[in-house]
């Protein structure tokens, strides 16, 4: 069998992160083969560097048995890598058939030539057996639909090797299939097919190859004859925990967080998450578990205030707080870690002591009586930080997009502990960072924790979830499907209950 | 800030001042004048003390003006409408003020409350019209701006015309004298001078006043914040829609002053040839000193500066309209250097922080 994609070595550092490290990945052509692995392995870091968007520090591709080097998607395309994203790149208010040519020649005043593209794509369809309407409107189509148009797109450029990034996160299961089938008929046809996804089963049911990466490595390329799913998820969860050291405290009794069957649903009617009870109890860590997508995100959202409920009450130390505003949720004690930093914890072009105050305007450390703000207290409060959770930075007046992902997320972490929360939520709290800063983080949430601190914590990495938290509460497409004690669950039977393979 | 990336960030507008005389110069040759002689004859004729009275005067109005415009940039809106704010809320302030008299004081005080009040309340539908419709505040400050220039036209018309005036145009009453600002000539011995208005001092506290609202107090750092990352602004619990009209109303209070400077120093009255063009002039100039107080105030004077003196050009036979292309190439050399030295300062930043990590 021929090798249409050969990689060596391939590494990319971001400040602070190994985002991929000695990457050696080999694709067959004429298969599908399928990389899985927790959000974070590092799988769209090594589809951007094969499909030009980002370049990799060190190692080479091979396309088809030559050596070459892609350093844009338009190079990517004219070696006959094509990429269809997760999020989808058509102008909804042209046709199929326009959103299919646009931008295939350079702009001039000429005739469009829809007629002389419109018999070459219907041969291209023809070919693979991909069939839409060219004549409709993009905004008309399902997305299942709009889907196999981006597939048209990137096949009438000349794709032989079709990067699919988590094509099934937003369909339904009928189009799964039809995509399923789709896919089979363009293997039969010579294409190869790179599928993303977290999902095993999908996996197990579509791919010849499977490749499992974890923490930036490849772990193993297995064909997907002699492997079971539980197989895939030990290599991408891994086995071994860490073991952190035994409690010595107890989880007290006092209910700090409260939340009463909450329900949402969005605008046009679904169901966000449906009838979620849990408690959250003083000097205790309870963890979320749950693939992304099943609701956790919008419950701590709906804690937080930003987002509203449609039915259910939610309590924080005795009160009801469904009708309070993020602000006063912020100021009667809760403190929240977002899931992005970048863009939902900091100012990225405020100095570290602007920082500090974020989500904190209002309260009487840092505003006078004069309504203005008391930078002395600021900057006292953004040293101690920066010494307490050895944040590596010049000085406080340093901007935050200066630092490093880990001393921008040490940064947060200690601006939400520091202030003495009675509940903290933690969002993925260590997602992304380096080893270093993760452990100091982990370090500091267990120190709370015993303090007396009720943590809320949600993760996406498994290992952290088990490692951290007292209890386990586990989301399925919106409900809350399973409570477990950590101290005797493993990654793959967490797996199991986030996945619906277990009940 | 380290005091190389403090001369640098100043570098910017002094780079974009050159290189826009760099080319007004070229400009100048390819029509077959001497530029040097042509900025000569400009600077002379801008430095007399008659221009330098003229150039303070239109300042004022520039300067407040880039305030209002400023306010809302700095958390991201954009107020388009300072133009029909701060003429609807002269034409009231000019009508109101004119129908009573009290000392000269308190007088004053009303009409600039007055102004205030009807300008914010102006901006306040764009505000409203934003958070409850969605719709961007440039659409409707803009749409805000063509109504506002009818409902003038037609109230000063109909309503507020002079009555009994045989005037042929229409026009308010004149204040009466309490209403009137003194000039400040006295103050300052420039008695063969012509009137140096006594808003100059309104013009300066009012930037005093912006600066310790957007940078010292509560409320500023929400905007500023809202500004540069508004879905942070929102996580650390900041009500967007509430901000929003609190600063389209801020911004609009502070368009209220622009027509006064004018009004009470000079005209007394609204009338049809009240000087209008001042709000969208205030962006130019906000743009420029980059919403900064002292940055505004000296692209107001430049501006000025720049006005004032062209008037020379057409007596010795230069266009006058090269200083309108000079403030062009000024404000556009100036976007992109003023970009060029924000990444310099972020890389710089960036350097010295992983310095640290190495250490």
């Amino acid at each position: 069998m021929n090798e249409a994609i050969k990689t060596n070595n391939i590494s990319k550092t971001y400040p602070g992160v190994l985002a991929n490290s000695n990457v050696s990945i080999t694709i067959n052509e004429s298969s599908i083969h399928a990389v899985v692995g927790e959000n974070g392995a590092g799988k769209s870091t090594l589809m951007k560097i094969l499909y030009g968007m980002i370049k990799p520090d060190s190692g080479n591709i091979e396309i088809f048995d030559n050596s070459v080097s892609i350093s844009s998607p338009k190079e990517a395309i004219n070696l006959g890598i094509g990429m269809v994203h997760q999020h989808f790149m058509l102008a909804k208010n042209l046709t199929v058939l326009e959103n299919i040519i646009l931008g295939i020649d350079r702009a001039s005043l000429k005739n469009l030539g829809l007629n002389k593209y419109k018999k070459q794509i219907q041969d291209v369809m023809k070919t693979y057996s991909l069939d839409i309407d060219l004549n409709m409107f993009v905004d008309e189509l399902s997305v299942g639909e709009k889907q196999r148009v981006e597939i048209i797109k990137v096949l009438f450029r000349g794709a032989k090797i079709l990067i699919l990034d988590e094509p099934t996160a937003v369909l339904v299961p009928q189009e799964v299939k039809e995509l399923f089938k789709n896919l089979e008929d363009l293997k039969n046809n010579g294409v190869t097919i790179i599928f993303i996804s977290h999902k095993l089963d999908e996996v197990l049911e579509i791919a010849d190859e499977i490749s499992v990466m974890r923490s930036g490595k490849l772990i193993d390329t297995v064909t997907n004859k002699n492997v079971s799913k539980t197989d895939l998820a030990e290599m991408m969860i891994g086995k071994s925990l860490p073991t952190p050291p035994p409690r010595t405290t107890k989880t007290k009794q006092n209910i700090v967080l409260d939340v009463k069957d909450i329900t949402s649903k969005t605008i046009d009617g679904r169901e966000v998450f449906n009838n979620i009870s849990f408690n959250v109890f003083e000097s205790e860590i309870l963890g979320i578990a749950g693939v992304e997508g099943n609701g956790q995100k919008e419950v701590v959202e709906a804690i937080i205030g930003i987002d509203d409920i449609e039915s259910g009450e939610i309590h924080f130390g005795g009160n009801n707080i469904k009708n309070q505003s993020t602000r006063e949720r912020l100021e009667s004690g809760i403190s929240f870690i977002p899931e992005d930093r970048q863009l939902q914890a900091m100012i990225m072009d405020m100095n570290l002591t602007n920082n500090v105050i974020i989500g904190r305007q209002n309260i009487e450390k840092y505003k006078s009586n004069f309504a203005t703000v008391k930078t002395k207290n600021a900057v006292k409060e953004s040293e101690k930080i920066i010494s307490l959770f050895d944040v590596k930075t010049p000085n406080t007046s340093t901007l935050a997009t200066a630092l490093s992902g880990g001393n921008q997320q040490k940064f947060v972490v200690g601006r939400e502990l520091e202030d003495d929360p009675g509940l903290l939520i933690a969002s993925q709290p260590t997602r992304g960072i380096d080893i270093g800063a993760q452990a100091l983080i982990w370090d500091k949430l267990r120190e709370s924790r015993d303090e007396g601190l009720a943590v809320l914590l949600i993760s996406a990495d498994l290992e952290e979830l088990i490692g951290l938290s007292d209890r386990i509460i586990v989301f399925y497409q919106g409900k809350l499907v399973k409570e477990l004690k950590s101290d005797n669950v493993s990654p793959e039977d967490l797996g199991g209950y986030m996945t619906g393979l277990k009940k | 800030m380290k005091l190389r990336l403090r001369i640098a960030s100043l570098s910017a507008p002094l780079i974009a001042l050159a290189i826009s005389f760099g080319l007004s110069s070229l400009i100048l040759l390819f029509i077959g004048k001497d530029p040097v002689e042509t900025f000569q004859i400009m600077f002379e004729y801008g430095t007399k003390g008659k221009s330098i009275v003229s150039i303070i005067n239109r300042s004022i109005p520039l300067y407040i003006s880039a305030i209002a415009v400023a306010v809302g940039f700095k958390m991201g809106l954009f107020n388009i409408g300072v133009e029909g704010q701060y003429l609807m809320g002269s034409l009231i302030a000019a009508f109101v003020g004119s129908q009573f008299s009290i000392i000269t004081p308190i007088h004053i005080l009303f009409i600039i409350l007055i102004a205030v009040s009807s300008s914010a309340l102006w901006a306040a539908i764009a505000g409203y019209l934003k958070v409850k419709k969605g719709i961007h505040e440039v659409i409707s400050t803009i749409m805000l701006n063509y109504i506002g220039t009818g409902l003038i036209s037609y109230s000063l018309t109909n309503i507020f015309d002079e009555p009994g005036s045989d005037y042929e145009l229409p026009r308010t009453p004149e204040l009466p004298e309490s209403g009137k600002m003194p000039p400040l000539n006295n103050l300052f011995n420039l008695e063969d001078l012509q009137d140096l208005h006594g808003f100059v001092f309104v013009a300066i506290i009012v930037g005093i006043f912006y600066y310790w609202l957007v940078w010292k107090t509560t409320l500023g750092f929400d905007l500023r914040i809202t500004g540069s990352n508004p879905v942070a602004a929102k996580f650390s619990g900041i009500n967007p829609n509430r901000l929003i009209v609190v600063a389209m109303v801020t911004s609009g209070g502070f368009a209220g002053l622009v027509g006064l400077g004018p009004l009470l120093g000079y005209f007394h009255r609204f009338t049809i040839d009240f000087p209008t063009g001042l709000g969208f002039a205030g962006i130019g100039v906000a743009l420029l000193g980059r919403n900064h107080p002292f940055g505004m105030a000296v692209g107001a004077l430049l501006f000025a500066f720049l006005e004032r003196s062209s008037q020379i050009l057409d007596l010795n036979d230069v266009p006058k309209e090269i200083e309108q292309m000079m403030q062009a190439f000024i404000l556009l050399i100036v976007v992109v250097f003023y970009e060029i030295i924000r990444r310099f300062i972020v890389k710089q930043q960036i350097k010295d922080a992983s310095k640290k990590v190495e250490t």
